[in-house]
């Protein structure tokens, strides 16, 4: 090679080195599972990019493989992600595990525990409970609530045939025992129409999330959440009654309903299989849909009914937002979470299709009339209660799984043995973590 | 001893002996198979005698055999033992009856023999995942073919916790039968034709000439089909794992991954995949010595 190519090359080597040198711009990753509302965050995300010049940029993967992803990459303590919208079980792990950047100080510089609603504030960012330690910011507010085929409960011959049959008006359902009804009188396996659908999944939350919204309308619970005493309280005869029950929707719903979630139970309403389907609120913006729901014009929306106690509660689901322990940009995320709790952006972020958690928007007449579900959302949003936010929250929901999935799906054991076990296994559990003396 | 370089060859031209290229060609395999298997192995082995956890900053404490007397003990993991052992017995059970029932049906002159072959080896050419989706939905009370052909119209194959095993296995049948074939056709076709010819003469009936004959001589190859399928049906998740998620499919492998990745009890996982690899390896041996008998006679 002539010595003229040699100086070329070098000149090139020390351009290139230049130009990599240069300061990039500065750019945030968040890490959440693939969904909607994750498509929502990098839309509202623009308007930061172009008030800062710093790029956020909302990585997604798929639900399976979220908490899985999320940990792995805690494990590594690796520097990929800057922010996750975790789920609000993680809280405990995230925190104790280190991998969450502690936000008390935050919380009270900016009153975020006053701004958003305080069922959100206690799910999705204090741990442990009643502490007043904050680890996440409420991002997305979620929980279980209700669809329904209006044009099927309005039919005049429809109500007629039920007020003959069960003595009072078809509507929507008061109380658990009205749902019942309801799901017995439209379950019609001759029609392929079915009376309910409700979740049965049981590889991560979604069996346990439907029986909890049962077990704490009916005034049980799932142990002492100070204490984690568990024996005499979820198996207590309230959760044994409380299992029957949703084993008893069970039977009215469409075939082959053993392992759904949200997918399925958006389906019962879309294929016009069943007259109530149970499902997260951030899945029904695909009901309102007429390209993705034939039905849309004919779906209604409510939240949770009472139990027998007069008790009206709902699983929570939903994330917040956290800092990651091993990001180098924690003051540039600190800055992010300062924009995202403005009252503006969470405006926004509403008007976008997510759910915001603060308090003033959810209030907000706008808010309630923005679609035909939030005002459901927003009854809901004020009567959830969570599972387990433990670092060993996914022992307890696989025994669960365990316990309750054979008696309600497999026909196998009885309520109290399924309700027994699960206390017997927590028990040792909490032990185990040196939570239960 | 290693042979000398010829003289004239380009390696000796560039001075390389037949050491050095030797060891070119292993050191670099044997420092990949050190880092990557027998290092994390050992590594593993050490963390089965601690609480650790990957999820958590506790540093890991050494319990000793804690972790393998509590999943001794755990009535859970027991019956996912048992689940497998349904599992591997009916799927290389069905496999080789399958494989080995087609390969004896391909073992003469058919028409096409060579496409035929072909088309019934592309299950197993396709991706675990996809299979297992594809077979979901023929498996789906709703729309699925399975029940429509049978008549059977509600039946929730996947979420029937009785039947949903037997599914899943269904399905590694199906997949891997053709693998099981190719080694036996391969085993038939190496038959001497001689051997038929003789018993002809001695008008030996045909199971006389399968027992004698047939069966005799393809058994290496067929234990071999066996070995390799039951290694891969103890470890089996993808399928079962995206098939269905019953308590009644709950593979070892499943349980592991849900123990290693989901509940981040890293140190006993640890101990739980020394098991499955202490049982795999014990099942393995057995086997190979009944392959060195067959070879023997």
């Amino acid at each position: 090679m002539s010595k003229k190519k040699w100086s070329g090359l070098l000149a090139g080597a020390v351009f290139a080195l230049a130009c990599s040198s240069a300061p990039a711009a500065e750019k945030l990753t968040i890490l959440w599972a693939q969904w909607d509302p994750a498509n929502y965050l990098q839309e509202l995300v623009k308007d930061y990019e172009k008030q800062t010049g710093v790029t956020v940029k909302v990585e997604t993967t798929p639900w399976p493989d979220f908490q899985t992803k999320a940990f792995r990459e805690f494990a590594a303590k690796g520097d990929a992600y800057d922010l996750v919208v975790g789920d609000s079980q993680w809280l405990g792990a995230g925190s104790t595990g280190g991998h969450y950047v502690e936000l008390t100080d935050f919380f009270k510089k900016h009153g975020v525990d006053k701004s958003m609603a305080p069922a959100t504030v206690e799910g999705y960012a204090e741990y442990p409970k009643g502490s007043k330690h904050y680890w996440a910011v409420p991002l997305e507010g979620d929980a279980t609530g209700w669809s329904y085929r209006k044009d099927w409960f309005d039919d005049p011959k429809e109500k007629a045939a039920f007020k003959k049959k069960y003595g009072y008006d078809l509507g929507v359902p008061k109380t658990w025992a009205h749902m019942r009804d309801i799901a017995e009188f439209f379950h019609r396996p001759s029609e392929k129409r079915y009376g309910i659908a409700i979740y049965t999944d049981n590889s991560y939350d979604a069996l346990v999330m439907g029986y909890e919204n049962v077990l704490f309308g009916y005034g049980g619970d799932l142990g002492d959440y100070k204490t984690y005493k568990v024996k005499g309280i979820i198996d207590s005869k309230t959760a044994v009654d409380a299992l029957k029950f949703y084993k008893e929707l069970y039977k009215y719903t469409p075939p082959g309903w053993g392992k759904v979630f949200f997918l399925e139970d958006n389906q019962a309403i879309t294929e016009g299989l069943a007259s109530m389907s149970m499902n997260f609120f951030a899945f029904f913006p695909a009901l309102t849909n007429p390209a993705t729901n034939k039905n849309a014009k004919v779906t209604g929306y409510f939240a949770n009914p009472e139990g027998p106690t007069g008790k009206r509660f709902a699983a929570l689901g939903g994330q917040g937002i956290s800092i990651i322990k091993y990001s180098k940009k924690q003051d540039q995320a600190m800055k992010f979470l300062e924009w995202f709790i403005k009252d503006d952006v969470q405006q926004k972020w509403a008007e976008l299709g997510g759910y915001t958690c603060s308090a003033k928007v959810l209030q907000s007449e706008n808010f309630r009339k923005a679609t035909p579900y939030n005002q459901a959302f927003y009854e809901t949003m004020f009567m959830v209660k969570d599972f387990w936010a433990v670092p060993e929250y996914a022992e307890l929901l696989d025994s669960m799984n365990k316990r309750l999935h054979p008696f309600i799906v497999g026909n196998k054991g009885s309520a109290e043995e399924a309700l027994a076990g699960v206390a017997n296994d927590w028990d040792k559990t909490f032990r185990k973590a040196g939570l239960l003396k | 001893m290693l042979a000398r370089l010829d003289p004239g060859s380009a390696s000796a031209r560039r001075g390389l002996s037949d050491i050095a290229i030797r060891n070119l060609f292993i050191i670099p395999t044997i420092v990949f198979l050190i880092v990557f298997n027998i290092f994390p192995l050992i590594y593993s082995l050490g963390y089965s005698f601690t609480d650790f956890r990957a999820s958590g900053s506790a540093p890991a404490n050494f319990i000793g055999l804690q972790n393998y007397r509590e999943l001794l003990a755990d009535e859970y993991i027991w019956n996912n033992f048992t689940i497998t052992a349904k599992y591997v017995l009916v799927s290389v059970g069905g496999q080789v009856l399958v494989g080995f029932g087609v390969a004896l049906l391909l073992n003469r002159k058919i028409p096409a023999k060579g496409l035929v072959t072909t088309l019934l080896l592309l299950p197993m050419m396709m991706s675990m995942a996809v299979v297992g989706l594809f077979w979901q939905l023929l498996y789906s009370p709703s729309w699925g073919i399975i029940n429509y052909v049978l008549g059977l119209e509600d039946f929730g194959w996947l979420s029937n916790a009785d039947v949903a095993l037997y599914a899943v296995a269904l399905t590694d049948i199906w997949m891997w039968s053709p693998f099981v074939m190719l080694l036996s056709l391969a085993g038939l076709s190496a038959i001497p034709q001689h051997l038929y010819e003789a018993a002809a003469i001695d008008r030996a009936t045909r199971w006389y000439t399968f027992t004698r004959i047939t069966l005799p001589l393809v058994t290496p190859l067929l234990l071999i089909a066996i070995i390799f399928r039951t290694m891969e049906a103890f470890k089996t998740f993808d399928l079962a794992f995206i098939m269905t998620s019953m308590e009644s499919t709950e593979l070892i492998a499943i349980r592991l991954y849900k123990m290693a990745f989901q509940e981040w009890q890293t140190g006993k996982s640890c101990a739980m995949a020394y098991v499955v690899l202490i049982m795999v390896l014990a099942i393995t041996n057995i086997y190979v010595k009944y392959l060195n008998q067959a070879k023997a006679r």
